[in-house]
């Protein structure tokens, strides 16, 4: 369990002041020009060191993709862009740094804009996030007059802006091409990799797209040190994680904790146990509603990290706990996000496009049974012909969840068919 | 280069290539729909799958992966070909199953590909997709259910066409092609969206339902209707010639085509002369061949050879130029190409020439236009003007009334005092050419009825280095497809130009199907031959009418503005008692005792070849650089300061064909008012 001192996030739930007296209160904009006095170079060794694996969804190690940044201009500037856009169902992590702990972020967004040499970071923030959006700018403003950020950041030097943008409400957007898209002006469409947005991002430039919690993690593992950061958690799945805890347990929260820890202890620890005791537990998506579930049976002893939840063909993605319990109508459930992942496909490529609304159409049809035995395998299929065929991951996020599905619930799919077919037959006879 | 091999066979490809572009090297046919040359990488059909070792274990689209040194490909693996058959039975489960009233059906690429990956039954049990049609105007017509949201008329328009008219709006499922606002398509260039559409949802309104590929006859001609010559394939059925498609010259049109060559031929089937006609009693009756010959011959007896005057018109054949040359020449009669009243000499090739090459004019830094207006008088010239524009490093200027050429000019006057200003080193854009590196100046029809404006441009150019050995920067840039034909064939008199003296000038006037001037300035007792192929302004006046052919009915030979000598083919008879032109006057010399010296059409291009040996030489590309110094003659006159008139104000009805086709008259009815560039 993660002792009080080695959170990272000590106004979570925003009992305190959001501002920058009770920022600075809880050791926020603490010595940050000594940290940017250890150079660019220090400072994205620091982040390699801690082994910090983005926490957007996909866990690419962050300091490594810092390093892919020009370490000298060619004329070009380098922006970083925090990706704000959270709009993955089940996620609410970012919202609560967002409108409890802005500040957090801000000091981040300075020191790895520093360590990228970028004098401009934007946050796209997502359009429904109003209140935090409210939140961030103030905080943003009260950074700029503090003169922590500005001209001369933290008397630094370092001349660095923040632009606080606001989305629109399209989930695709939080695809980080789409996302550059968006903010350019355009329409969120992600665009082809490569070129990748390190060579080629917003407006042309080398850009760095990160999560806004792998952001704010950056000033704490700064100050305390990579080797603490890297001594929490797991091997290559180090450090505290905010994991958002919904659906069918009795105190749905918000909590942060380190990697590793075990599904069922996160579950009963912080958020009273499933409605109904353990044994009342259906299912658990682990990590967002784009990754597969996992029955009951993967839940008593799967640990929360990128890597244990990968060996059981899930992932930890944003760390978004959507728990069932046996009253869960689990091939309703999934039908409702397919729903979602027709209603948010961008429909640029083709397989997304036609897919998405196939599979939610073949999945309406089982939700009340009305359809074929042989169609259970034709929606395999269809899943499988959109994962890995499309030019974004909005493809395999919609055909992951139906996959889940199918290969942990299959029979009562079938069960749910056979007893249509019961009931029709009779009618007819 | 970089080494890589597709399916075992190695290849050297440039590097930057896409993998598509290597397979293409390696003989391997990818399948594609959303991925066209000339537009840019969109990627989003997911056809052209290919698996590529290294790289991730899934299939990769082709068209937006580089190449990488030692890269294997392989384009026909279970892999790929379970994704491609993936992709198809997406494409399908939305897209009707109409292909029996489909206009693509029988060149549509997806009807091809399903050959090769599409299953023989479907899977969806689920409604089908319908989409709202869209109005694109007279051209264009949409069944939008069929689109599969390739996005290639979106990027050709925004591109290409630089009329970014068309969108896409919605997302997933819903996602529609549209232009927003119903409005008929302002570009030139629409037609090339039927050609681009690889399925059934942009096709040709005025060829809707009219015939299946596999009935038409196909004949490789050349586009009258403008100077550049594109190069174009016409079908027919039986005696009707029903559409008019580009074919690829990489030098002249790509594989693009203008609205008015594409579209304008229905008037082929209106207002034709398909009999002789003359005029008794101040009204023209049908007539006989032998009695319209000698109603001409008793005139030409009457009359003395130096008061025979002939103009020809803008979409004559090298071969009727000739022998209507050798007859006036006979006869003593004089005869002018410059029915407009240009300024042009044809003392020199390269005072007439566009000659850059119109693929030479992308080499261009600087360009300033004096009375021209590409984007009528030649669209697909506009449109490789863009291409370069695009791409970077070419400043362009104008002198003329402002107009929205798809690209940004800058306005700098309106009348030829700004020449003159420029000439004299008093305006500060003449900096910009003499810092470039290649300056070219495109001076059209509406400069060229200046005397001056020709030898002033040419000086000016001089001047800042545009005419040397390796860059030749004059270019004409003309609006008759005849013009350079004539102009090689000398077909200027002494003096002013015919068009522009015209009262009083002749006793007998004969018009070589020449519409494009004031026919009210021909003096009444003016004896007038119209020899053409429709009724139109010159028929009206002329007191003997002959049926000759239009350009898709006689093997005819075209000289286009870079000087390029190209031959079309018949592709049906002429109508009734038509005949191609050359054998028209070739009968009337014999009747006039004047006998032309060639029987067939090899001897007349024999001839051709004897008058000037340019036309041996065909498709040959403008020669490079510039055969010297020595400009177009300036003459006394001083330079005029009225603003330059606009010489095409209706792109769509310029000709006789296109002002006798329907479906021009509605494009001409339908188009926006011009769109005028922005101060």
């Amino acid at each position: 369990m993660l002792s009080d001192q080695d959170r990272i996030f000590t106004n979570l739930y925003g009992q305190n002041d959001w501002g920058l007296n009770g920022a600075r209160a809880r050791g926020d904009w603490d010595g940050t020009a000594a940290i940017l006095a250890r150079g660019r170079d220090a400072l994205i060794e620091e982040m390699k060191a801690s082994g910090l694996r983005g926490r957007g969804g996909a866990g690419f190690p962050t300091g490594l993709k810092w390093s892919f940044m020009p370490k000298t201009s060619d004329g070009r500037p380098s922006y970083l862009v925090i990706n704000a856009d959270e709009s993955e169902p089940g996620t609410c992590k970012d919202r609560d740094i967002l409108r409890h702990d802005p500040h957090k972020l801000i000091e981040g967004a300075l020191i790895a804009s520093f360590a990228m040499g970028a004098h401009a970071c934007y946050i796209y923030i997502r359009g429904e996030f109003y209140n935090e959006a409210c939140v961030l700018e103030a905080a943003v403003m009260q950074a700029y007059e503090a003169g922590l950020i500005g001209r001369d950041a933290c008397g630094s030097g370092f001349a660095f802006d923040l632009f606080v943008h606001r989305g629109a409400g399209a989930y695709i957007c939080g695809e980080e091409t789409a996302l550059l898209e968006s903010l350019e002006g355009k329409k969120g469409m992600p665009r082809l990799k490569p070129p990748f947005p390190a060579a080629c991002g917003l407006y042309g430039c080398p850009t760095t797209v990160n999560n806004v919690e792998s952001i704010a993690v950056v000033p704490t593992i700064m100050r305390r040190g990579a080797a603490w950061f890297s001594a929490l958690g797991r091997p290559k799945n180090t450090g505290t994680k905010l994991f958002c805890i919904s659906g069918h347990v009795n105190k749905p929260c918000n909590v942060e904790e380190e990697l590793g820890i075990p599904l069922r202890e996160l579950i009963e620890r912080y958020c009273g146990g499933v409605r109904g005791g353990w044994d009342n537990l259906l299912a658990v998506i682990p990590g967002g509603s784009s990754v597969p579930l996992l029955p009951k049976s993967i839940c008593d002893t799967v640990l929360m990290d990128f890597d244990s939840l990968r060996d059981v063909q899930s992932g930890l993605g944003t760390a978004a706990v959507i728990v069932m319990d046996k009253s869960t109508d689990i091939i309703r459930a999934i039908a409702r996000l397919a729903h979602f992942y027709k209603h948010e496909s961008c429909g640029q490529c083709t397989p997304c496009r036609e897919g998405t609304g196939w599979m939610m159409r073949m999945l309406d049809r089982m939700v009340e049974g009305r359809a074929e035995p042989e169609e259970i395998d034709v929606l395999y299929q269809v899943t499988k012909k959109v994962e890995g065929h499309t030019i974004c991951a909005l493809g395999d996020a919609a055909a992951w969840p139906i996959q889940g599905l199918l290969r942990h619930f299959r029979p009562e799919v079938e069960a749910r068919l056979a007893a249509y077919a019961g009931r029709h037959s009779l009618a007819a006879a | 280069m970089v080494k890589l091999t597709v399916d075992g066979l190695e290849v050297d490809v440039p590097a930057g290539s896409n993998v598509l572009q290597a397979c293409e090297a390696a003989g391997r046919e990818i399948p594609r729909f959303c991925y066209h040359e000339r537009l840019s990488v969109a990627g989003n059909c997911r056809m052209c799958l290919v698996e590529v070792k290294p790289g991730p274990p899934k299939p990769m689209a082709s068209c937006a992966l580089p190449v990488a040194e030692n890269m294997q490909v392989f384009t026909d693996s279970e892999m790929v070909r379970a994704g491609r058959r993936g992709v198809m039975e997406f494409l399908l489960i939305n897209h009707p199953l109409d292909c029996p009233i489909c206009d693509q059906g029988g060149e549509c690429d997806l009807q091809d590909q399903s050959m090769g990956y599409g299953a023989d039954h479907t899977r969806y049990r689920e409604p089908k997709r319908a989409v709202r049609d869209k109005y694109l105007g007279p051209l264009v017509k949409t069944v939008m259910t069929r689109c599969i949201q390739c996005t290639r008329c979106v990027r050709f328009a925004t591109e290409i066409a630089g009329t970014p008219e068309l969108g896409a709006t919605a997302r997933g499922e819903a996602m529609e092609i549209t232009n927003y606002v119903e409005r008929a398509l302002t570009s030139e260039l629409s037609g090339n969206l039927i050609d681009i559409c690889p399925v059934g949802a942009l096709t040709s309104r005025p060829y809707a339902f009219a015939a299946r590929p596999w009935e038409l006859r196909k004949t490789d001609s050349i586009d009258v209707f403008d100077a550049l010559g594109s190069a174009i394939r016409v079908d027919v059925r039986g005696t009707e010639v029903l559409r008019v498609l580009p074919r690829v010259h990489e030098a002249v049109n790509e594989e693009w085509l203008a609205d008015k060559a594409r579209f304008a031929i229905d008037g082929l089937k209106h207002r034709r002369l398909d009999r002789p006609w003359l005029r008794v009693g101040g009204k023209l009756r049908p007539a006989g061949w032998t009695e319209a010959f000698s109603a001409i011959s008793a005139r030409v007896r009457a009359v003395p050879g130096n008061r025979v005057a002939a103009i020809v018109g803008d979409q004559c054949d090298a071969e009727a130029m000739l022998a209507l040359r050798d007859l006036m020449r006979s006869l003593g009669g004089s005869i002018d190409c410059r029915q407009d009243g240009a300024f042009l000499s044809p003392a020199r090739r390269d005072h007439y020439l566009f000659n850059s090459g119109i693929a030479g004019i992308e080499q261009a830094d600087a360009i300033l236009l004096v009375g021209a207006n590409p984007r009528h008088a030649a669209p697909v010239l506009n449109a490789r003007l863009r291409k370069a524009w695009l791409a970077g490093g070419l400043t362009i200027a104008g002198i003329g009334q402002p107009v929205d050429l798809t690209y940004a000019v800058n306005w700098l006057g309106t009348g030829l005092d700004t020449l003159a200003a420029l000439h004299a080193g008093e305006h500060p854009f003449r900096e910009t050419l003499a810092g470039a590196k290649r300056p070219a100046i495109i001076i059209g029809p509406a400069a060229l009825r200046d005397p001056a404006a020709a030898a002033l441009a040419w000086q000016l150019l001089l001047a800042v280095d545009g005419v040397r050995p390796d860059w030749h920067g004059y270019n004409v840039l003309h609006g008759a497809a005849s013009r350079v034909g004539a102009l090689d064939l000398g077909l200027v008199p002494t003096g002013a130009p015919l068009a522009r003296a015209l009262h009083g000038a002749a006793d007998l006037l004969y018009l070589l199907a020449a519409d494009e001037f004031d026919t009210k300035a021909i003096s009444p007792d003016t004896f007038v031959v119209y020899q053409g192929h429709h009724g139109d302004k010159g028929a009206a006046v002329a007191d003997v009418v002959l049926p000759g052919a239009a350009y898709t009915e006689k093997s005819g030979t075209y000289v286009n503005l870079e000087g390029r000598v190209q031959r079309g083919q018949a592709a049906v008879e002429p109508p009734g008692e038509a005949r191609p032109d050359w054998a028209i006057l070739r009968a009337l010399s014999d009747a006039l005792g004047h006998g032309l010296p060639y029987g067939s059409l090899d001897a007349v291009r024999q001839a051709l070849e004897a008058a000037n040996p340019v036309f041996g030489l065909l498709d040959a590309g403008p020669a490079l650089g510039a055969m010297g110094p020595e400009g177009p003659a300036m003459p006394d006159d001083s330079v005029g300061r009225a603003p330059l008139a606009e010489l095409y104000a209706n792109y769509y009805q310029t000709d006789p064909i296109s002002r006798a086709s329907p479906t021009m008259a509605e494009c001409a009815r339908v188009a926006a008012p011009y769109p005028v560039a922005a101060e």
